[in-house]
């Protein structure tokens, strides 16, 4: 079902296309040596370089350029062999130099795309239009002191990717999945850690709205650096909505620059288009045409990690998880590698089931994200081999896997100290059992008379007697075979 | 019997090595010089007189040990556009107040890491953009030169006004400049010195304050072309923090001077007869050839089509460039601040108050051809005819070695007959321009005198990174010439 907004006058359609600024993951910035880390006390991580010194000069990060032809690889995209640096020129506290080198004419990865999963269980190509690299600017802080505003230039020079995609996407949610599988793929590459409280990933959001079936976009509106895949969305709704009103109302679409107050719920105008700031774009002689090989491109691709897609692919076919389990366990690849680590060793379909349910329960009840299990995926496999082996069964593992989470202890260990080891000596389940159908020889005799529904209760009382170790198949069959009797 | 003012760069290595003269001996001498000479002259605009008698200490005492680099002890003079670490940078400007630099440009820490000694830094229009060195925040510098008839005060040339005057009048052995359309060349002609523009990429450009950054290039000024070969040697070479820096090793410059010119192909470019070049320039250009035919090369006619647009399309790629490079000049981080109460505000009170007229009016230029709606009609259609010079240039490459032209379409004028229209004023580059655009390599020797004894130069304009070829050439011309005048103010006892 396509997304529609209803307004006045009918349905309308949403045109979305969305530009991700992301940080690159690299030691030093794009084209200084300083320090690339997130946060440090202000202007600790500048170099001359990116304080716009006189007489300094920017030197290529090869290392920034690796990531942006493997994240253009991660999205299929082209790689350009040839790419150039530009300088967009513009005055401001946090931009040393006047002006960002950015790649304008030239950007070093053209046309790719991004499969989105959307919650109806289809899927849609999203296009990328291209993805070039720019340095990020410093920070102002404007909070601090009543006349006077601060800079932080930390930030000042580090390497960004702006991913610009088609204006592919028609819902908010579709706008929700892009971004979610973009950063997905960034992550798995190690090309940005796709934090977008720390600003690692920012999106511009461009909107605008037209009558289904209208094959012409309208006039849009770019919302400007949206920090959460939460306000994107909502974003994306009031803008709609804002336009649908102004054109159902007579006027027409400006095209300008907004600002998303996520506290009020509405975009308001930054800068009309007439304002727009001419950035005199042009090549920075300072750098020449960055010209990379084919070889190279090869020798990234080969190093490349698998990608989400490929991965679920291969998870499905190899251990029989379903296409729902693929998409959960392959959200991250820490996830992914934690899981084969367990399936390598153990039942593969009961490998999946614990990790959706119990062990991803206990990660969310610690607060602890896969990286820092309390439970290793060794540990969990050891777990699951006690469960395969008979030596204890499902309901008393989730209480092995509690203890594990609480003392760090292997479930051996804990099997053993508790002694949780499950009773297969078929001579003592059926004392146990003799012992039940003894004390409650009334149940028996309204079994025997058909009450088959209390089989049941003999089972839970049998357990009970045994402490939960009684090997459920054993426990079944005795009780058959006594009741029978 | 000469003095310790008529040495040359080498002769004065040469000294110092035989221990005939100390190190403190040669600078002391020039110290003496500059303060009794350039209160007139006002080439230096900072001083460093304590800092350079503690190197030279330091030089007498490696030479003493049979130590010391290739400069060890001599005197020499600094652009000040290039950055200098703990002396005051200023690229005669105003905005960079009392500037700093807490490091050192690659090219001044190459001429330090052979042994030489800084005088100071030497004035130059602001920024470097000039031909005259009348737009320096810090004065315009004297040419030591005199008309014999006139006593007037001559222009230096420009940019390296301060660099050219202060080698002339012997106040230095040698001096950095910086030509991005001929800012070494012609006052080297204008002042009777050599000065070299090396191939573009050859010297560093980390450190040196950009003016137009496609076509800045460091290059060495004296009073011959041997002593600008040994300075070469040293300042040139890959620079990893610049990236327009060229990884090609570095010749022993100084050895090209013997090599002659025998059989060698000197092009005379036929668009550089310019109209309305006065008869003694034409003259000059004439007895260059004659010099370069009876030394043993070969003299042939060439042409180079697109020289007619080297200025005009010079002076928008350059401003275009400068308009960028010089927004970091912006009273927020360094330099001159002009407190007001919004940001804009601060920008337009500092860069009004920090920058001089000239400047500004490149500024203004050079956004101007990168707006929006202007940037096809100048920004890239002046790159396109840069690659046509180029073009131009690499086609004459193929039939001749070098190529001779006049420096200047005059010798050094008066700083009151400096022409009111600032176009008229940028025509002084017009044989300058077209190598710088191209980037290939250029030289300026003084050749002769001209009618009221002033001095002229030659310009010889080589293939990339063919500086030995050239130094050969130049090195003909300065044996044929026999330049031995001396300007009026000079430190030595000729004077």
């Amino acid at each position: 079902m396509s997304y529609r907004i209803t307004g006045s006058t009918g349905e309308w359609e949403i045109v979305v296309g969305l530009e991700v600024h992301a940080q690159v993951v690299s030691e030093a910035k794009l084209f200084s040596g300083a320090s690339a880390e997130y946060g440090g006390e202000p202007n600790t991580h500048v170099s001359l370089v990116d304080a716009g010194f006189p007489g300094m000069l920017p030197v290529l990060n090869r290392e920034c350029v690796a990531q942006a032809v493997r994240t253009g690889l991660g999205l299929e995209a082209e790689i350009n062999l040839f790419s150039r640096f530009d300088r967009k020129n513009y005055f401001y506290a946090d931009l040393p130099t006047g002006y960002q080198i950015s790649q304008f004419a030239h950007p070093i990865i053209g046309k790719g795309k991004v499969l989105v999963d959307l919650a109806d269980g289809s899927t849609r190509e999203i296009g990328v239009t291209r993805l070039h690299l720019e340095q990020d600017a410093g920070k102002s802080i404007h909070d601090q002191d009543p006349t006077r505003s601060f800079i932080d230039l930390n930030r000042a020079g580090v390497a960004l990717m702006e991913i610009v995609s088609e204006p592919d996407i028609r819902s908010p949610e579709e706008a929700g999945a892009y971004l979610r599988k973009l950063r997905q793929i960034l992550r798995y590459i190690g090309t940005c850690d796709g934090n977008m409280e720390e600003g690692s990933m920012r999106a511009d959001v461009n909107v605008s709205v037209r009558k289904p079936g209208e094959t012409e976009y309208r006039t849009r509106c770019e919302i400007k650096n949206v920090n959460s895949i939460r306000f994107v969305m909502m974003a994306i709704e009031v803008e709609a909505q804002r336009q649908i009103e102004v054109w159902e109302a007579g006027g027409t679409v400006d095209q300008e620059t907004r600002l998303f107050d996520h506290v009020r719920g509405e975009t308001r105008s930054l800068r009309s288009k007439e304002d727009a700031h001419d950035y005199r774009y042009f090549p920075d002689p300072d750098l020449l045409p960055l010209v990379i090989e084919q070889a190279w491109v090869d020798e990234l691709k080969a190093a490349l990690p698998e990608l989400p897609e490929a991965k679920r692919a291969r998870l499905e076919q190899e251990y029989g998880v379903s296409r729902y389990e693929s998409s959960v366990l392959c959200v991250e690849q820490a996830i992914a590698d934690f899981y084969e680590t367990v399936a390598r060793g153990a039942d593969a379909r009961l490998a999946a089931n614990w990790m959706l349910g119990d062990f991803f329960a206990a990660l969310n009840r610690t607060g602890r994200s896969i990286e820092n299990s309390p439970v290793s995926a060794e540990g969990l496999r050891e777990l699951l081999g006690l469960i395969s082996n008979s030596t204890i069964n499902g309901k008393i593992a989730k209480e092995v896997l509690e203890d594990m989470v609480e003392t760090g202890d292997s479930a051996s260990a804990i099997v053993e100290r508790k002694g949780l080891r499950q009773v297969t000596d078929t001579g003592a389940i059926e004392s146990a059992i003799r012992e039940i159908l003894t004390a409650n020889s009334d149940k028996v005799e309204e079994y025997k008379g058909g009450k088959d529904k209390l089989f049941g209760f003999f089972v839970g009382q049998t357990m009970k007697a045994m402490k939960g170790k009684g090997n459920p198949a054993l426990v079944n069959e005795t009780l058959k075979k006594l009741l029978s009797e | 019997m000469s003095g310790i003012h008529d040495f040359t760069l080498a002769s004065a290595r040469d000294a110092l090595k035989a221990r005939k003269i100390s190190a403190v001996e040669l600078t002391n001498a020039h110290i003496d010089a500059i303060e009794r000479l350039d209160g007139q002259l006002n080439s230096f605009i900072t001083r460093t007189p304590d800092q350079a008698r503690e190197a030279a200490k330091a030089s007498d005492e490696a030479l003493a040990k049979g130590e010391g680099g290739s400069l060890c002890g001599i005197p020499l003079g600094i652009k000040d556009l290039f950055c200098t670490n703990g002396v005051r940078t200023t690229a005669a400007s105003k905005i960079l107040g009392n500037f700093v630099p807490p490091y050192e440009s690659t090219v001044t820490a190459n001429l330090l890491k052979d042994g030489a000694v800084f005088l100071g830094k030497l004035n130059l229009d602001e920024f470097a953009m000039g031909s005259a060195n009348l737009t320096s925040a810090f004065g315009p510098v004297e040419n030591p030169w005199k008309r014999k008839d006139s006593d007037a005060k001559l222009v230096p040339g420009g940019s390296s006004g301060g660099s050219a005057a202060a080698v002339a009048a012997g106040l230095v052995l040698g001096a950095t400049g910086t030509d991005t359309g001929g800012s070494i060349r012609q006052p080297a002609a204008f002042t009777g010195i050599a000065g070299i523009k090396p191939t573009y990429g050859r010297c560093s450009r980390f450190g040196t304050i950009a003016f137009a950054s496609s076509l800045d290039q460091a290059g060495p000024m004296a009073r011959n072309l041997q002593d600008c070969a040994i300075l070469l040697e040293s300042m040139a070479g890959f620079d990893p923090r610049d990236s327009t820096s060229v990884d090609t090793p570095v010749p022993h410059y100084e050895a090209a001077l013997k090599r002659g010119v025998k059989g060698l192909r000197v092009g005379i470019p036929k668009e550089y007869h310019v109209e309305g070049m006065p008869a003694e320039i034409e003259a000059l250009w004439q007895q260059g050839m004659t010099w370069l035919r009876d030394a043993g090369a070969e003299i042939v006619e060439v042409s180079l089509p697109h020289t007619k647009y080297g200025l005009p399309t010079y002076y928008i790629a350059a401003l275009a460039e400068a308009s960028s490079n010089l927004a970091r000049y912006d009273g927020v981080r360094f330099g001159e601040r002009v407190s007001a109460p919004t940001l804009d505000g601060l920008y337009e009170a500092s860069r009004a108050a920090g920058f001089g007229d000239e400047v500004k009016r490149r500024i203004l230029i050079g956004t101007h051809v990168l707006s929006s709606g202007y940037y096809d009609a100048y920004y890239l259609r002046a790159q396109k005819v840069r690659t046509l010079i180029q073009q131009d240039f690499l086609k004459a490459f193929e039939s001749v070695d070098v190529l001779l032209t006049p420096t200047a379409p005059s010798g050094a004028f008066a700083q009151d007959e400096k022409p009111s229209d600032p176009v008229q004023m940028y025509l002084n580059d017009v044989f300058t321009v077209p190598a710088s655009m191209a980037g290939v390599p250029a030289l300026s020797v003084p050749a002769g005198l001209d009618a009221r004894g002033v001095p002229l130069g030659l310009q010889l304009i080589g293939k990339f990174f063919d500086e030995e070829t050239l130094i050969a050439a130049g090195h003909a011309i300065e044996q044929a010439a026999a330049f031995h005048h001396r300007p009026t103010i000079h430190a030595g006892v000729s004077a």
